[in-house]
Formats: structure tokens, sequence, C-alpha cells
């Protein structure tokens, strides 16, 4: 296989796959993990390698690193900086880390320690590798915060992890990659777990730091946006096989293979978005006084008891939902969006206001009451792999609530989950299975079917869809729609992700520190946004088009200079 | 381009369809985590060989003498004196004469007799018999115990969590032996010296360890997304302890109930040894190292015999708590396959 490239027998490679195969010994069977890849990364350029689970884009980059567990059996050769890395002996490997081959990991939470200081971290490999000692490793360590964009680096590299945010923290992690000049850099997801507004800055430093220092990166994610604001080529893995290959533009815009199409096709999209605030928004519409209110929250307070002490997460929000409408709530962590969730799934006490489902006010029910209003209550929360218990074969996970609210005998309950497991598109021999065979998106499909056993009114979806895989999300997203369509209950859909709530939602609640900053019908609100704060949301986002991210990212740059004009 | 996808799915291009189409060829046969476990477990082989000898002790000890009454195919009593034989030694002889040794012989007493002449076979199967009951029974109690103070303060926290935490800490600071041993004796002497007053109060006194575990399980398990579902969907408190959290933390449960047995036929021999525990004509193994320690020198094995057994069982039932925790955790067992395959590749 060979891969037309600008850069074809003109330098050397930072980083090469030649036909590199991994399998996994399990415990029941071979898993063949990469099947035959091959790829070159060359100094100075970035390389995304997209898939989705399973397709095999971790465990290449982990070969390349060495890191594979002791049950993965490899052939073919990885190249770093010419020296084939497969079957090397580790001492050497580790000789090889840092200074040739580095990694920024995904989550910037676990990445450090936090009992270290940064400068101890940051002058570690610089010592292991001999590269400086002392005070001298010191002065470098505050030349690679300046760098990374930390202020006040002479201070701050005295302090604990603890003491930066989420996104100082992975420039922090990125600053320890650079350290000692590696030839290639292996960024493993590295904004997955970032808010977008912060995902948006890392993107804007590494793109700095590629032009600056001359390193390949070889960058793993499932984010089209992000390949299109960074990479310069791309590679599509699809079950341990390189689908397709070429430069960012002939990939995101003219896709070859059938596989890339479809995973394109299913990025949500939002188009259409004016972030200068000129547009007039359209006269608001005329309420039905015919609407069932299915929801409805009045200046409503939740907070948390932190021992002894309150931290108000939602602080006077109100908003109304009715039957047959989506209402989407956005926001960013620690916003308070899943809060509000919460509390309408009665897992935390109304403080003060008004939250009411179908009229009832939850803050004034006894015990019993509640639990009858849970019945018409459904529920979708985010992580798959946690919402269903192990223990239970997937009959008794979907029907649990007919046995809780006793509703039903056995044989029409059996009957009810084939019902479901049809509307989910799920085979009825899937009774008997257990949640550790299904895949993420089918779990999450069960999950709909257990929220919809007792014919809701209201379905309560917290991130329903931001674990799963683009494709497999676009297909919930759609099942959401068809079955809402079918049984007309209200949603409250929690999601950080704009586009998703653009595709799915009616009216939207734009959150920010446990406040509304902005709510409206989608058409008005994330397309002709009023609040800097959605501006700079909707500006933040990226979006799987090269021109038009560049655009965006334009118009974020200008938003971000009226905003402090002094930076 | 060509691609390595089996012909079948060459048209599939969406993780969902491979994911579906996945799961329709999966085998109707569908394994349980029990079954998982069941599975790994007899693949365990310390653990198989330990389960054998485990059962072979106890189906010995329990039919050789008869139990509650019913008799058992030794025909000597525990209690009934003889004269003594050749200085009481043992008549059991596994030395093959082609070796120059006796030839294989049971003969009268196998495990020879003790001071009075009596069969010594028979008391030491006796004690074993009292040993497993005592172990078994703490084992189960001590579970229960543990299993249920663990999952409410894990659960509630909270005020209940703090009570029923520093009460467990009490427990733990008072040295087990000394309150073992002057409870057991109250006990023993209200309810008429019955092992079972013995095993309850050892019961009451070992489930701290299990509390604590269970509870640090249950504060994660509770986080998890299934118990909010749960607790969303209405069910009551008692439901989502006993059919979410419970069940889930089975691993911990029942791989320390198995050293919560080990440990008992420890302390029930340590209490026995310092007269505390089961007292004669009644006899234990414990109590029998106890009576025979000067016996040493000249007649080791009143010794040896209830010392081995003591070993024999704490050692499979550890190992049976080794296998049990592999299976539940295979990411514990250590694989070393890669190394030999990947020098090979190298070469």
């Amino acid at each position: 296989m060979s891969i037309p490239t600008a850069h074809a027998g003109e330098t050397a490679t930072a980083l090469s796959f030649q036909n590199l195969s991994v399998s996994f010994e399990t415990e029941f069977s071979d898993v063949h993990a990469v099947k035959g890849l091959s790829l070159e990364v060359y100094p100075g350029e970035v390389v995304a390698l997209v898939g989705e689970s399973g397709s095999g884009k971790s465990v290449t980059s982990t070969a390349a690193i060495g890191l594979l567990p002791p049950n993965a059996y490899i052939t073919g050769k990885a190249l770093v900086g010419g020296v084939n890395v497969v079957g090397l002996a580790e001492s050497k490997m580790r000789k090889m880390r840092a200074t040739d081959i580095a990694m920024v990991f995904q989550e910037p939470m676990t990445a450090l320690n936090p009992v270290l200081t940064i400068e101890r971290q940051l002058t570690e490999s610089l010592e292991l590798h001999g590269l400086a000692y002392g005070k001298e490793a010191t002065k470098r360590a505050i030349e690679l915060l300046q760098m990374v964009g930390i202020p006040e680096p002479r201070k701050r590299v005295k302090q604990y992890p603890h003491q930066f945010s989420g996104g100082q923290r992975q420039r922090i992690v990125i600053a320890m990659a650079i350290s000692c000049d590696p030839k290639v850099i292996i960024a493993d997801e590295p904004t997955t777990a970032l808010d977008v507004t912060v995902q948006a800055e890392i993107l804007d430093l590494l793109r700095e730091l590629k032009d600056k220092l001359n390193t390949g990166i070889l960058l793993i994610t499932h984010n089209m946006g992000v390949v299109a604001d960074l990479a310069d080529r791309v590679a599509v893995m699809f079950r341990g096989s390189l689908v397709e290959t070429g430069t960012v533009d002939q990939v995101l815009n003219h896709p070859v293979h059938p596989y890339t199409q479809k995973l394109l096709s299913s990025v949500p999209r939002l188009e259409a978005v004016d972030v200068t605030g000129t547009w007039e928004p359209e006269p608001a519409e005329v309420v039905d006084p015919e609407r069932k209110l299915v929801l409805e929250a009045k200046n409503l307070v939740l907070e948390y008891d932190m021992r002894g002490s309150k931290f108000r997460a939602v602080d006077d929000v109100s908003f109304e939902l009715a039957r047959g409408q989506i209402l989407g709530i956005v926001g960013e962590s620690g916003s308070g969006k899943s809060t509000v969730a919460k509390a309408v799934l009665g897992l935390l006490p109304v403080a003060s206001g008004v939250l009411a489902v179908q009229g009832t006010n939850l803050a004034s029910l006894r015990p019993r009451a509640a639990r009858a209003i849970r019945a018409k209550i459904g529920v979708i929360f985010q992580d798959p792999a946690a919402s269903l218990n192990p223990r239970f074969p997937i009959g008794d996970c979907i029907t649990e609530p007919m046995v809780v609210h006793k509703v039903g005998n056995r044989a029409e309950r059996i009957r009810r989950a084939e019902e479901l497991l049809d509307a989910v598109h799920l085979p009825s021999s899937v009774i008997n299975r257990y949640p550790h065979e299904l895949s993420g998106g089918q779990r999450q499909r069960i999950c709909i079917a257990r929220a919809l056993t007792l014919d809701p009114e209201l379905l309560i979806a917290d991130e329903p869809t931001s674990a799963l895989d683009v494709s497999v999300q676009a297909a919930v997203l759609e099942m959401i729609q068809e079955l809402q369509a079918r049984y007309e209950f209200a949603c409250l859909f929690v999601s950080h992700d704009l586009a998703v709530v653009d595709l799915l939602a009616h009216n939207v609640v734009v959150m920010k520190d446990g406040k509304s900053v902005e709510q409206g019908r989608v058409s008005d609100v994330l397309h002709a946004p009023q609040h800097d704060y959605t501006r700079r949301l909707l500006a933040a986002a990226p979006v799987p088009e090269p021109r038009e991210q560049a655009v965006r990212r334009e118009a974020r740059r200008l938003l971000m200079e009226l905003e402090n004009p002094d930076s | 381009m060509k691609s390595d996808i089996e012909p079948d799915e060459q048209e599939l291009v969406s993780l969902v369809e491979v994911e579906d189409a996945e799961l329709a060829r999966k085998s109707s046969q569908s394994k349980s985590q029990g079954q998982l476990v069941r599975r790994r477990f007899l693949n365990h082989k310390a653990a198989m060989i330990s389960t054998v000898v485990l059962v072979v002790i106890t189906l010995t000890a329990f039919t050789s003498i008869g139990f509650a009454g019913i008799p058992g195919w030794w025909g000597q009593s525990y209690l009934k004196s003889s004269s003594v034989v050749n200085g009481g030694a043992p008549t059991l002889s596994l030395w093959p004469s082609w070796l120059g040794g006796p030839g294989f012989a049971i003969g009268d007493h196998p495990f020879g007799q003790d001071n009075t002449g009596k069969d010594y076979f028979a008391l030491v199967m006796r004690g074993t018999q009292k040993s497993i009951i005592i172990a078994v029974t703490v084992g189960a109690l001590s579970t229960f115990i543990g299993a249920i103070i663990g999952a409410v303060a894990g659960y509630f926290r909270g005020w209940v969590d703090e009570v029923l935490m520093r009460l467990t800490d009490l427990f733990i600071v008072i040295p087990l032996l000394v309150l073992a041993a002057v409870l057991g004796q109250l006990a023993g002497s209200k309810l008429g010296g019955s092992i079972f007053a013995l095993a309850l109060v050892l019961g009451l006194l070992t489930w701290t360890g299990l509390a604590r575990l269970v509870r640090g399980e249950i504060l994660s398990l509770r986080e998890r997304e299934y118990v909010a579902a749960a607790q969303a969907m209405g069910s009551k408190t008692s439901r989502v302890i006993f059919k979410h959290l419970l069940p889930n933390t089975i691993g911990v449960i029942v791989v320390n109930a198995t050293f919560a047995i080990a440990g008992a036929i420890l302390l029930e021999t340590s209490l026995s040894f310092l007269g505390f525990g089961v007292k004669a004509p009644e006899s234990s193994l414990g109590l029998l190292i106890s009576q025979y320690q000067n016996a040493f020198t000249n007649r080791p094995w009143l010794f040896w015999w209830p010392g081995m057994l003591i070993v024999a069982i704490a050692l499979s039932v550890n190992f049976l708590g080794d296998g049990l925790r592999d299976a539940f955790d295979p990411r514990q067992t250590k694989k070393t396959r890669r190394r030999t395959k990947k020098e090979e590749v190298s070469e």
C-alpha cells in the first residue's frame, strides 16, 4: 500500500508503520486488533488517525511506544526515527521514550502525579535522559511552561497539579511531552475530556507548537471537528484496517470509501451559525394555549451539601417543557446541567423554587406519592457500561420498572420486553443475554427500552450519546427521535454537544455556572445567539470541514479579542 | 484498496450494523457472569486440588465415626478406652515391603492410642468434625453480619456510617483472642459447653474485616448509573441494596468468607489450645494439640496428626479462596506468553 504524500522520498519519517499487525490473546479466542497497517508521519506534520471503537487506532499508537499489554502479539515494523520498536528490549525502549517518542494522554486529571510539584514532573525526564540537571533543568521547565502558555511560570512551577485547571493541566502534559524534543508525539484523544472552549485553546497550542518544533504528531481522535482543525493528513481505520488515507481536504470533503462517507454523514453539523450577533431574532411564537405542560421549573435552586457548607449548583433557573417537545440543556462541565436532571429524577432535593411534573411539585411530595410519579419518568444515562446491572439479564433490566411498580405478570412483562426490544431494533433473543455481551451502543438502546417500559410522560436523557461513537450516536439519536414521534413523550435532553441539541431539540437552555444565560427556540439561540457566552461556545465547537473550520477559528479569535482587547 | 474484512461483511460499513451482525452471529448459548466465574474456577489447579483435599477430609471426618447419632464405618469410639498396645504407637504403615518396610497395613489403631488407650483416629476425626463445624458456622455468621453492616454503612453514609464504622473500630481495637476467650467461656457455661455457643461468639467477633471491605465496594458501586437508574424508577432502598448492590460485591464476599473460615479454624485452635475453647471429653484439633504438647518428644504422633490436619484444612481453604479471587477477577492473573512470542519475532 503506498500513500501519496507531498513528502515522499524527501525527508526521513518521524514515525512509520510497515505492515503492522497486532493480535491479543484473550480468555476465549485471539482478537485481531490491527491487520497489516502501513502509515507514515513526517516531521512537522499532523496525521490524524480516526476511527470508532474497535478500529485499532489506539492499539496502533500504543504499539509505537511499546506499552501494549503482555498478551499482545505483534508483527511487522513500527519505525520511530528509523529504529524498529517492535520486539525492542524494554531497556532500549525506555531510552527512546520522551527523547524520540512522547505521548499526550486523554485524561489530564490522571496523567499528572498529584503528590509531586510540576517542577519535579517536568524535570524528571530531562534528568533521566541526561539533558539537564538541577537549576538548569528548572530553568528549562519554566521555559516549557512559558511555551505552553501557563501564566507566571516562575511561580507556578512550584505548584501541585490540583492548583491548575483541567485545560492548564493538559498544557502541562503537553509541556512534558515536548520537554526532550521528541521526533514524534502521539496525542491520544488529547481534547476529548475537555470542554469545547478549552479544547479550542489546546488545539491552538498544538498547532503553534507543531510549527515551532518541527515534530511529527500522530493525532488519535474520533472527533472530525478536531481533525479538520489540526490535521494535515487523515488516515481512517475500520475494524483493524486502514480504509482510506489522504489530505484533510480529500478525506473530509471527497471521501472515497463507503465507510468514511457513512462516518462523515453521521457527524451532526451545526450550520448557518451567526456568531457576530447582527441577526435580528424572529418574533417569538405565540404560546399554544392548548399545550400540556409536563415539566416546569420556576426559580429553581439546587444545592449540594459539601460537608456542612452548601454549594449552589443551580441558581434561579426557570423553564417549561410541554408534551411532545424536546428541551435541550447545554453547558460546559460544572454548569449544573446534569444537576437539573438529577433533581427531576428525585436524586437531589429541591432547595427552593418549584419543580413540577405534570403540575405536581416534587418538593412538597411524600415518599409514597413521589414513587408513583417516578413511574411517569424514564431515564437514560451517559455511560452505557455502568447503567445496566451486570448481574441482570437484559430481560430483567428492561422489565425492572414493571417489577418495581408491580405492573403486569411474568408473561406480560416478557411480552413488553420483546415489544420494546423490537422498538429499539434488537432481536428478542437478547432477552436472556447479559449486558457484558453487548456493545456500548446496544446497551444504550437497552437503556432506552428500559426508560420506555412504563410509557413515560417524560424522558430524561443525561448526555445519552456522549460516550458513544459517532455513527452509533447518529443511530441512537435517530431512534430517540423516532420513538418520541411515536410515543409523544416530553424529553429533557442534557448535552454538552451543541450540534446534537440542534439536531434534536425544539427549545434550548444554555447554562453557565448554575445560571441560565440564554434560552428559547433552538433556531434562535443556536443560530443567532444574543449572549456572548453562547457565541463563544458556538465559535469554539469545531466543524468537520477544514475550510469552514478555518473561518470559524478566525471568528473565534476576533470574538476573543473583542472581549479582551488588552490581550 | 483491499481490506481484510470478511467477504460476508464486505458491504457492512457502519459500526452499528457490524455490532448487530456480531450479536446475531453469537451462539444462542449465553453465559452469565456466574458461569464465567465457575469456568475460571474449574480451570484453577491449586483450587481444584484443595477442593478435593477438603472434600476428602470432611467426608472422612463425618462418615468414619458417625455424626449426630448415625453410626460410622469406623468401629471404635472416641470415648471408649481399651488397653494400650505397643505404647500406643500408630499401626498405620505406608512403607512398602520391597523397600524394607513392614508393608502396607492399617491395623487396629492407625493413628495410635492416647494415654488412656482411646483410639486416636476416632479422637482426631471427632476433633476435625468439631473444628469444621465451628469454622463453617463462624464463616457464615461473620460473612452475613459483615456484609449487612458494610452494605448499610456504605449505602446510607452520613451518621449511620459513622456509628457503624466506629462500632467496627471498637471490635477491631480489642484484642480478639482475649475477647473471644472471655465471651466463649461465658457463653459456654451458660449454654452447657456447646460448641455452637463458641461458634456464635467467634462469629459475632470476626465480621469486622468483611464489613469494611463491603462498605468500600458499596461506596464505589452506589455511584454507578444503574443504581441511580433504580432509584430514579422508584425502587425501595431494600431492593437497591439487595438486588443491585450486594450481588455485585459477591466476589469480595465469597473470597473473604473462605479466608474467614480458615481464620476461624486457627482461632478455634488457639482458643482450645489455651484452654478457653472446646473442653474434654469433647474433642477438637486445638484441644488435642494442647493436651499432648508434652508428648511431642516421645510420642510425636499425638501431636502430628491433629497438627497436620489443621495445616491441611487451613491451607486448602486458603487456596480455595485464591482460586475464587482469580475467578472473580481474571485481570489479576498474569500471562507470560507474549515474551516468548515476541522474542521469536525479533529473531
